[in-house]
């Protein structure tokens, strides 16, 4: 056993921190063995690393684009996602407590098309609510991240506008809005602001007891982020799971489905020359996908569909 | 005979090189050469590295990176006007505010105030100095940007409304509220090292300037200042160096906008604000490069307006009472 330690060095994405973090450290004191070293560094600084050689394996939030992976000729990159989170809209407009948006007018109003809390797209989602004749404060984050990542990829999925005029990225050129640094600087401004609306990270929402409205899925249906629904959007995309699981499921199908969810992923190097290190990464994968899951609820994350992990434990195979 | 000549010049060499080390003076100056040539070192190190790791961005877009208005990062389009204004023009606020705050401040404590009531702001004054930024920033989010939004700004609109510095909506934080945090943050500098320096003026001065019949203020405002107008100067520049830098205080209220505004009120962006928000994100060669690109212009503008202080410094000393 005394010849069979390891230390695994990795590196990457902020929002499942707090769970890898605890991951790496009942899988310690399960193995002592096995110590994983774990830098929220942020997903771009993860897949840099990565890339660079510098880490055993990374983390993201956003899947690695075609050209970041042809970047990297020594091995090829492997997806493992881990868990899921959603994205949830919070606004801070009085006398209505419990808003619905469709991904139109979410867009609409991130496009600076809809200026007016009592616009008529808003009172068409809303039937009923008292809106009242206000500027709307967009908020958005300041600083490069997976959420805005995945917000803006869904807004690009359910508005051609945006898709063109702004686009998909971990920061991109907002047309409108104040920006807050983190989680926390955006609601921080919404709380503040009157007729604000942001967005945060659905564990950020659950962890401040914040109150955030529901979002019109693909099936028509308005939707209220919780880990049941975001799951729900996984399974709904796990039949189209492409075989290197990079993949959005926003918009995803399903009934229940909440339209603005992701994965979080670990990327592994497909050859990992160190025997122990391949054995412990690949161990540690098993047990994450099985044991680990039983963390994520505790945490407010959302845990994997079984037809995801199943396919994914095929792909342990694939790391030699 | 023959091994007499051959050791003779070893003895000497070997003396020399203990006389060296005997003496202390040779060895403090090597020494402290060696600390000085370091920060020499450092400062050239950091424009190689800004320069060297900007390339890509510098090769794409030349001198249009300077002059852009536009920073895209999906159509990797960078452009850094709207940051060099954000910086500029929050740093121009704070010292429009905290300059004649901070130097007559720095009058009363050391040419006015009863020593004891001197002493103890002066205590203060170096505590404040000391504070995090971080600090700042957060009394800032919780107590300055409520009542800029609530009181101070409806205000200016209602009153300067008519000059386009005042208008569009109060968000609370925007380019005053960031440049308001940056006069807190800036004047214990100015006032600690103004206050030095008069205090650094020679008694005889002053006794000169009220045996020739000025009152306590004449003496002040006429002798004492202008004998210290470098040191005080030197201060300014010391403070505006702390405001172009400043990161954590200004992004937590400058709204962090990537377009420029002429409002006073609107939210904008610094230079080392963004740096700091973006650098962990970003992906792409040229991305990364227009970051350090932007700290290479961060630097050049310190660097400038670190040299417009030296021609100030030497443009005023030209004239009137030299400092010893």
């Amino acid at each position: 056993m005394a010849g069979s330690a390891a230390t695994i060095n990795a590196a990457g994405a902020t929002f499942p921190a707090p769970i890898y973090q605890k991951w790496f450290e009942e899988y310690h004191k399960a193995h002592p063995d096995i110590q994983i070293n774990y830098q929220a560094i942020g997903s771009g600084g993860g897949i840099r690393q990565l890339t660079e050689g510098t880490v055993d394996f990374g983390a993201s939030d956003m899947p690695m684009t075609d050209d970041q992976l042809s970047k990297i000729t020594k091995f090829k990159v492997l997806h493992f996602p881990t868990v899921l989170g959603g994205i949830v809209p919070t606004y801070n407009v009085s006398g209505a407590p419990d808003l619905k948006f469709s991904g139109a007018t979410l867009a609409g109003i991130y496009l600076g098309n809809i200026k007016k809390w009592n616009d008529p797209a808003l009172k068409k989602d809303n039937p009923g609510v008292n809106l009242p004749n206000e500027d709307i404060t967009v908020v958005h984050r300041s600083d490069g991240s997976g959420t805005s990542f995945v917000f803006s990829d869904y807004l690009a999925k359910v508005s051609p506008e945006w898709k063109t005029k702004v686009g998909v990225n971990a920061s991109v050129n907002w047309p409108v809005g104040l920006g807050g640094k983190g989680n926390e600087g955006v609601a921080g401004l919404v709380k503040q602001t009157p007729n604000s609306i942001g967005y945060v990270e659905l564990i950020y929402a659950v962890q401040n007891k914040m109150s955030y409205g529901s979002i019109k899925n693909a099936a028509g249906n308005f939707v209220k982020a919780d880990f049941n629904t975001v799951s729900e959007a996984a399974a709904g995309a796990a039949k189209e799971m492409p075989e290197d699981f990079r993949v959005s499921i926003n918009n995803a199908p399903g009934k229940n489905a909440y339209p603005i969810s992701t994965f979080t992923w670990l990327l592994i190097p497909n050859t990992i020359g160190d025997a122990t290190k391949k054995k412990s990464i690949t161990d540690f994968l098993q047990w994450m996908m099985t044991t680990g899951q039983a963390d994520a609820q505790g945490l407010s994350y959302a845990p994997l569909p079984k037809q995801v992990v199943a396919k994914e434990q095929k792909q342990i195979a694939l790391i030699k | 005979m023959g091994t007499v000549v051959a050791t003779a010049p070893e003895q000497t060499r070997a003396r020399k090189f203990t006389n060296i080390w005997r003496d202390g003076d040779q060895i403090a100056h090597l020494v402290t050469f060696l600390f000085a040539a370091s920060v020499f070192l450092v400062t050239v190190f950091l424009v190689y590295e800004l320069w060297i790791h900007s390339g890509p961005s510098r090769a794409k877009f030349g001198f249009g990176f300077i002059t852009g208005r536009i920073w895209d990062p999906v159509a990797e389009q960078f452009g850094a006007l709207p940051f060099i204004y954000g910086t500029v023009l929050t740093s121009l606020i704070a010292l429009v505010i905290s300059v004649p705050l901070g130097v007559g401040a720095a009058i009363f404590l050391s040419e006015l105030a009863p020593p004891q009531l001197s002493n103890a702001c002066t205590f203060l004054v170096e505590l404040l100095a000391a504070v995090p930024s971080v600090i700042f920033g957060l009394l800032a989010i919780f107590t300055l940007v409520p009542i800029m939004r609530q009181y101070v700004e409806p205000f200016l609109k209602h009153t300067l409304g008519f000059l386009p510095l005042f208008q569009g909506p109060a968000y609370g934080v925007g380019y005053l509220t960031a440049g308001l945090i940056l006069a807190v943050m800036t004047f214990p500098f100015i006032i600690s090292i103004s206050r030095e320096a008069l205090l650094a003026v020679p008694r005889e001065q002053r006794e000169a300037a009220l045996a020739l019949g000025a009152t306590k203020w004449e003496s002040t405002w006429q002798v004492v200042v202008p004998f210290a107008r470098l040191g005080i100067i030197g201060s300014v520049f010391l403070a505006l160096a702390r405001a172009l830098g400043e990161t954590m205080a200004v992004t937590m209220v400058i709204g962090n906008d990537t377009s420029i505004h002429t409002s006073l009120l609107s939210p904008g962006y610094t230079i080392a604000a963004f740096i700091a928000n973006n650098f962990t994100e970003a992906t792409g060669d040229i991305y990364l490069s227009a970051l350090v690109e932007l700290g290479l212009v961060l630097f050049a503008l310190t660097m400038v307006l670190n040299g417009a202080a030296q021609l100030l410094i030497m443009a005023t000393t030209g004239k009137g009472s030299k400092q010893p």
